[in-house]
């Protein structure tokens, strides 16, 4: 018992400090870009730091389960939604200053652009996932989706190379970051590696199957 | 009876917004409190506070009043706020960050410095730091200027024509481009010494014009701008302003200027030429492989909500002055 309550007094802190880490530096970054204290061009700056924010939350949530395994803390895997929800709403930030603040409401400009340009559409197509993820993480709609919700969220590992693609193709010429990037979801996703086989022969055998 | 006819290029009243909102951020940023350290590193001011790994603080670097003959339109001009002009800026030698170069090249020693002039002519040219500013009269002019990333600024550059320049060192017949290169020395310049700085790109930057770009009346040298010296971070000592050309065009910190007779390869075009053309004209109708290039984000005061997405116009507005040059081309292709 005494051990239970530890355990759920460590979820408690741990979620603590998650809401911190995600909501003071976007509280920060807003209190500065509308009182024009973020540079020259605080549109840039929130789009980035908010697309930035959004990739580091992701990968922070797809190493808590191989980091509870090897730890033995199999109690780190309740932050996990927690995790994946200050994603997308990171996410959804990157995307609302890009139309709203960037685009400043254009709408046709936005279809255009999500359309026309490769590395907006996969974006695009990374942020419907992560709102599907999103949508279905609450407890009710996980227990009525039953065995197909895990195969619905294992969407993650393809909507981590999206984004590792969205993030490469959208810069100028700096590359280093984005492959850095690529690097540690590489590494993220070789933790899985024997599990996305067995994904990818399952919708393999489906096809031919079908 | 003076009659002024202002053309379609020149600035009005309405295309600038006011600037008042920074003459607060002192007051805002030590409003900020505990928030402004620690959390972010968002802006100079915050960065400084917390950046434990610049060891020696370098003092800001010292511009100095220039004289010239200041632009008519100028003081009916609200333009973009100095502080921005100075503090966001391409410039990848001193990092590929926006705000980096305001930040690593403010130890940048501007003097002594030689610029030489050369190639096909009869009197190649060589100045001194001292004759930037003397050879011609200098004069204020006020220029939107339009970066390839689809935002703009207008900046009251200081300078004189290139033109003058070109005429001075008599260019022979075979002089059909110019070709323009910038300080190539990586002890002073951190991108150049470092690729993760530097964001990649081929040292020493290398621009282009044709001949007649390069001899247009709108096309400037500039040695200062808001009244004063350039600041290393905008190109100090001098540096090149091609005002209906996207921004990268318009080369920094300049050592050589040379008149040739084939087109070079230049920086950005070596590196992407389907994304980056040899004459990078502003062109809204077209665009960018990666993004549109039909308006732009004008670089104004105020934060987040007072942007402005304007209409991008052909020629950044300048076609009375530059449209007869490219009579008969083909723009889409030679982008």
């Amino acid at each position: 018992m005494g051990n239970k309550l530890t355990t759920s007094h460590k979820v408690l802190m741990l979620k603590a400090v998650i809401h911190l880490a995600a909501l003071l530096p976007l509280f920060n970054l807003y209190y500065l870009a509308f009182n024009d204290l973020l540079g020259a061009d605080p549109v840039q700056r929130v789009i980035h730091f908010t697309g930035i924010g959004a990739f580091n939350l992701l990968l922070v949530t797809l190493t808590v389960s191989p980091v509870a395994k090897r730890l033995k803390q199999g109690y780190l895997l309740q932050v996990r939604r927690l995790l994946g929800l200050y994603t997308f709403s990171y996410a959804f930030m990157h995307l609302i200053n890009f139309l709203v603040f960037d685009l400043q409401l254009a709408w046709s400009l936005f279809f255009n652009e999500v359309l026309k340009r490769p590395y907006i559409t996969i974006g695009m197509i990374a942020f419907i996932l992560l709102a599907a993820l999103a949508v279905t993480s609450v407890n009710s709609v996980k227990r009525k989706m039953g065995k197909s919700w895990q195969r619905l969220h294992n969407v993650s590992y393809l909507i981590i190379i999206l984004v590792s693609v969205h993030f490469y193709w959208s810069v100028k010429s700096e590359l280093l970051a984005p492959l850095f990037y690529i690097l540690l979801t590489s590494v993220l996703l070789a933790f899985r590696y024997k599990k996305i086989k067995a994904l990818i022969l399952s919708i393999f055998v489906n096809k031919t199957r079908g | 009876m003076l009659i002024k006819t202002l053309k379609s290029s020149d600035l009005k009243e309405s295309d600038i917004t006011p600037e008042n909102v920074y003459m607060n951020r002192r007051e805002l940023l030590k409003g900020m409190g505990f928030l402004g350290a620690g959390v972010l590193l968002t802006n100079s001011a915050s960065a400084k506070a917390i950046d434990w790994f610049n060891k020696d603080e370098v003092a800001q670097f010292k511009t100095t009043p220039l004289k010239y003959k200041t632009d008519a339109n100028a003081d009916k001009l609200i333009l973009t706020p100095e502080h921005k002009v100075i503090s966001h800026n391409n410039f990848y030698e001193f990092g590929a960050q926006k705000h980096q170069p305001a930040e690593l090249s403010q130890g940048f020693k501007v003097n002594p410095w030689q610029l030489t002039i050369g190639g096909e002519c009869d009197k190649p040219l060589t100045l001194d730091y001292d004759d930037l500013f003397k050879i011609f009269p200098l004069r204020e002019e006020v220029r939107r200027e339009r970066c390839v990333e689809a935002w703009s600024m207008v900046v009251p550059w200081i300078g004189f024509s290139l033109a003058d320049l070109l005429k001075k060192v008599s260019p022979n017949s075979s002089a059909k481009y110019v070709v323009f290169e910038t300080l190539h020395d990586p002890e002073q310049m951190p991108g150049q010494a470092d690729r993760r700085l530097g964001g990649g790109i081929a040292y020493p930057y290398v621009e282009g014009l044709r001949i007649d770009e390069a001899m247009n009346p709108l096309t400037l040298m500039s040695v200062g701008l808001y009244g004063k010296t350039l600041p290393p971070q905008n190109g100090a000592p001098i540096r090149l302003v091609v005002p209906w050309k996207y921004g990268f065009k318009s080369i920094k910190s300049i050592v050589s200027i040379k008149l040739v007779s084939e087109q070079p390869q230049t920086t950005w075009h070596k590196l992407a030429p389907r994304e980056y053309g040899f004459y990078a004209n502003v062109n809204p109708n077209h665009d960018h492989p990666r993004w549109s290039q039909a308006s732009e984000r004008r670089i104004t005061s105020g934060g987040l909500f007072s942007r402005n997405r304007i209409e991008t116009l052909p020629f950044n507005g300048y076609g009375e002055e530059v449209a007869d040059m490219y009579k008969g081309m083909n723009l889409n292709k030679y982008y």
